[in-house]
């Protein structure tokens, strides 16, 4: 009896380990930071673009929702999705803060002065040390919050038209 | 037309091997006393028209022919021909094919040089050995054929990436597939000898070539890609516990246990049934590497290109094989009587195999949790290298003391102890530790421990080795590999604890200092090679001390086909330590990012593992001269 | 007399042995990051972008004191525990590292009655 009992067990075991790798062969999922979703960002000290200023939570508390954006002149895929964060700029509820990432002052002027500047507020990041507190490990990268620096959404690698639309949901409640 | 005859040989060998399996079964159900020559004969065509069959891939590869999807995707006119040729073995599709011809020679030399065993089990094993054949064939003919083409034809090939192009990474599949695809013989010869009876002493004797052969090769495949990873990947070491090195290691482990247990069936007919756990256990290790490596269900530094199909297939073979054999050992299986004794050579060996499994469950673990995590709970998780010697290393610290005494009991009931050598050998061991800490720096307290009991079972093999020289009954094979591994150890703690590791950033002209070493950024030039540009950095290292002046040469390679920048470590191998040096611009800047590292002992490190190797070389030979 | 030996020079080791342990080590708490970018890369061996920064990132919370726990901790929460390499000893992990050694306990006991049962006969 012992003994069928652990042969049981055996071919259970074996039948659960090969069953799991069945499914992980469909799952592999790219890694992301989507974890983050419900998190509040605190102690935020992000240096202002062009003033001496230090742009805190209290900052954000202001508006109703905030969507930061990470980006450099550097970066092609910032460039493809510029025309939705202008689009983004005329919702009312919503501010955007671009963070400028490792870029040079010049470079940036010029990339907004070509493309257009749809940010209610600028931000640096010379050395990419702050955004690291955003959790961001390439970008462009996304995050939208609400009044209460809860982070809604991350969004990462370029807008697309749906999270255009993703935001505009929310955005318009 | 080098297509269609490599497809034309894929399905040939399918038939033979059909034909191989219905005349087995004919053969066994006659009365016949000995295996039919038709047979024979079969087998030697299978093997012949697969090697031609690889030797048209290769022959594909030499001359570019790109209507061949394969050598489109993995090779370049421009390629240095022993690259275009080792490139043939260094994609999905081709290796799978250097597994379909180890497959059939080991099948082919198996029946060969088996002849004074049982007629049954010899056919058993033909059977269940070219039931794994054709498996592998179906799948290479249908799903990952190194032979489909591509039209239009292309005019030129995409490249081979040229991290591969490496004289190391060359050997590294051929040595390590006769390594685990050859432990595919065993595995057939396991479930002949449940099938037919053919137990014991005989059984033991008949595998044991094999057994040696491949773990000989094994230990050398692994050499091969640390060698290829220190020296081509950069980052100044050679493990790192990546699911693909886990892979390899997996089946040496149940190997080396086997290896082990082999001897106490020959010599006292006993651990029959957990041999023949072993040997399933090691293809079927060998296998589930290859699936966690080629499906793409892990993330590592060197996978192939991914495919969840392939995933799909060698999932549902690896499961009939486990199931297959699992089930048909429960049948099989008969508890027996004998006599063990606590205090003999025998318990010492079912020791190492008690350990050599806690590795295996530990590296096994280890590999497939993440994808558990990500299964069942969404979850991702890292398991790397901390995880991997927090918990293995106190653990090989007791496995060499072991190592030292197993070898010195003897066979049945062990007589006494020689505790007085013992504790001096111990006694000489701390000194030694001692000095070692004195003239150069202290460690950690775990490497204390390390480097104890590594010395331990280096003097105790050189003892050993003395009494061999004066001509008493000691086996050198095994002297060898266990005096080399405890060398290993003992030189991989220490490469450990005195490696000096510095990283900043210089412009050209620039020094930086520390630790009396000094490092002088000194040039910087462009030269235009056949396949790539390269940016050579000049550094001049000098270490007051040491009376030491260097010039080290890192360079940042700029490729074309494919478009990839590879950044060349300079080395400066030595007898007594290695300098290693890497470059790599900082991106918008014009300093450069410096690694530089001092890495004692690495040159023996690796003669250590050949070592190892060689041990297992000279107990085949001498095993082969006693039969013949 | 032996014994006594033995423990004189035991002493004498453990006496040599560094206590180098207790500074921390910036190349050990980068040699436990993955570089999330790469294909299976540590940050101390890494020279992209990302590993730069977080070198960066991690030298200033060393300068600002933090600890090593402190450290990843921090990183998990803003990455997630796939950027460390050794798995945080937690509810979940507690199976990873608890059952090697399980088996290795498991694995003595087995033999250990194996062979007392063979003796006996």
């Amino acid at each position: 009896m012992q003994k069928k009992i652990i042969k049981f067990s055996i071919i259970l075991l074996i039948i659960f380990i090969i069953g799991v790798f069945f499914i992980g062969l469909n799952k592999n999922s790219i890694y992301d930071t989507k974890d983050l979703v419900g998190q509040k960002i605190t102690n935020i000290q992000l240096k202002h673009f062009s003033e001496d200023i230090i742009i805190t939570e209290k900052d954000f508390k202001k508006n109703d929702f905030t969507l930061i954006n990470f980006w450099a002149s550097w970066c092609g895929p910032c460039r493809d999705e510029h025309p939705l964060l202008l689009e983004l700029k005329k919702e009312k509820k919503l501010k955007l803060l671009g963070v400028n990432f490792k870029d040079k002052k010049v470079n940036a002027i010029g990339f907004l002065n070509d493309l257009g500047n749809p940010y209610d507020d600028l931000a640096k990041d010379e050395l990419g040390k702050l955004s690291v507190n955003f959790g961001i490990y390439g970008i462009p990268e996304s995050i939208l919050i609400n009044k209460d620096l809860e982070i809604l959404k991350k969004f990462i690698g370029p807008i697309s038209k749906d999270d255009y639309k993703y935001i505009i949901n929310i955005v318009r409640k | 037309m080098l297509s269609n005859l490599g497809n034309t040989l894929l399905s040939i060998n399918i038939l033979l091997g059909i034909s191989i399996i219905y005349f087995s079964f004919e053969n066994l159900n006659s009365n016949k006393t000995l295996i039919s020559r038709k047979i024979y004969h079969i087998c030697l065509f299978q093997s012949t028209f697969i090697i031609i069959c690889f030797l048209t891939l290769i022959a594909a590869f030499v001359v570019s022919d790109f209507s061949i999807t394969t050598v489109y995707q993995n090779s370049h006119s421009l390629k240095p021909l022993f690259y275009k040729i080792s490139g043939t073995w260094g994609n999905h599709e081709g290796s799978l094919l250097l597994w379909a011809i180890i497959l059939t020679i080991f099948s082919f030399f198996f029946l060969l040089y088996n002849e004074n065993h049982s007629k049954n089990y010899r056919i058993y094993s033909l059977i269940i050995q070219n039931v794994l054949i054709l498996g592998f064939l179906v799948f290479l003919l249908f799903n990952s054929n190194p032979f489909s083409m591509i039209l239009p034809i292309p005019k030129e090939g995409l490249g081979l990436n040229p991290i591969l192009q490496d004289p190391a990474l060359a050997i590294h599949p051929p040595l390590l597939y006769i390594g685990f695809v050859g432990s595919s013989i065993y595995f057939s010869a396991a479930i002949a000898s449940l099938l037919t009876n053919y137990t014991g002493k005989l059984f033991a004797q008949s595998i044991k070539k094999w057994v040696l052969i491949s773990w000989s090769f094994q230990t050398l495949g692994i050499l091969a890609g640390s060698i290829w990873a220190y020296y081509e990947l950069g980052w100044g070491g050679f493990w790192f516990w990546d699911p693909v090195e886990n892979a390899s290691l997996l089946p040496w482990f149940a190997m080396s246990a086997l290896l082990h247990s082999l001897m106490v069936l020959e010599k006292r007919n006993l651990l029959y049934f957990w041999v023949i756990i072993l040997c399933l256990l090691t293809f079927i290790l060998s296998v589930t590497g290859t699936f966690l490596v080629r499906s793409g269900i892990l993330n590592s530094v060197h996978t192939f290109a991914n495919d969840p199909s392939r995933g799909l297939y060698i999932l549902i073979f690896l499961s009939l094989m486990i199931f297959g054999s699992v089930f048909l050992f429960f049948n099989k299986f008969k508890n027996s009587n004998y006599h063990l004794n606590l205090n003999s050579k025998e318990s010492f060996i079912l020791v190492n195999n008690w350990f050599m499994i806690f590795y295996l469950i530990t590296v096994l673990l280890g590999t497939i949790y993440p994808i558990f995590t990500e299964v069942l709970s969404d979850h991702k998780v890292s398991v790397g290298p901390p995880f991997y010697n927090v918990v293995i290393i106190p653990i090989v610290i007791i496995f060499l003391f072991f190592m030292a005494i197993g070898p010195r009991t003897q066979w049945i009931k062990n007589n006494f102890y020689n505790i007085n050598l013992l504790s001096k050998i111990f006694i000489a061991s701390i000194f030694i530790n001692f000095l070692i800490i004195f003239l150069f720096q202290g460690y950690s307290l775990i490497s204390n421990f390390i480097v104890i009991s590594a010395v331990f079972l280096i003097i105790s093999s050189l003892i050993d080795l003395y009494k061999l020289l004066k001509k008493r009954k000691i086996d050198p094979p095994r002297i060898v590999s266990h005096l080399a591994f405890g060398f290993l150890i003992l030189f991989i703690g220490l490469n450990h604890n005195f490696s000096l590791e510095e990283d900043f950033n210089l412009k050209i002209g620039e020094k930086q200092n520390f630790e009396n070493y000094s490092v002088e950024f000194k040039d910087l030039r462009l030269k235009d090679y056949k396949n790539y540009k390269a940016v050579i950095g000049e550094f001049k290292i000098n270490n007051s001390i040491k009376n030491l002046n260097q010039s080290l040469f890192p360079e940042i390679r700029i490729y074309q086909n494919p478009s990839t920048i590879t950044y060349e470590a300079s080395i400066r191998s030595g007898l007594l330590k290695d300098y290693y040096i890497t470059m790599s611009n900082v991106d918008r800047s014009d300093y450069y990012n410096i690694k530089f590292q001092k890495k004692p002992f690495m040159m023996w490190i690796w003669i250590s593992v050949i070592f190892i190797s060689l041990g297992g070389f000279l107990s085949f030979f001498k095993n082969a001269k006693k039969n013949y | 007399m032996r014994v006594k030996i033995i423990f004189f020079f035991v002493i004498l080791n453990l006496n040599m042995a560094n206590a180098e342990t207790n500074s921390i080590d910036i190349n050990k708490i980068l040699k436990n990051l993955r570089c999330l970018i790469c294909q299976g890369q540590s940050v101390a061996d890494s020279n992209s972008e990302f590993a730069q920064t977080i070198k960066l990132v991690v030298k200033d919370q060393i300068d600002d004191g933090k600890s090593e726990k402190q450290i990843y901790k921090f990183l998990i929460e803003k990455y997630g525990e796939w950027i460390v390499y050794k798995p945080p000893f937690n509810k979940v992990n507690f199976v990873l590292w608890l059952f090697p050694y399980l088996t290795f306990v498991i694995g003595g006991v087995i033999i250990f009655l194996f062979m007392k049962k063979r003796d006996n006969h």
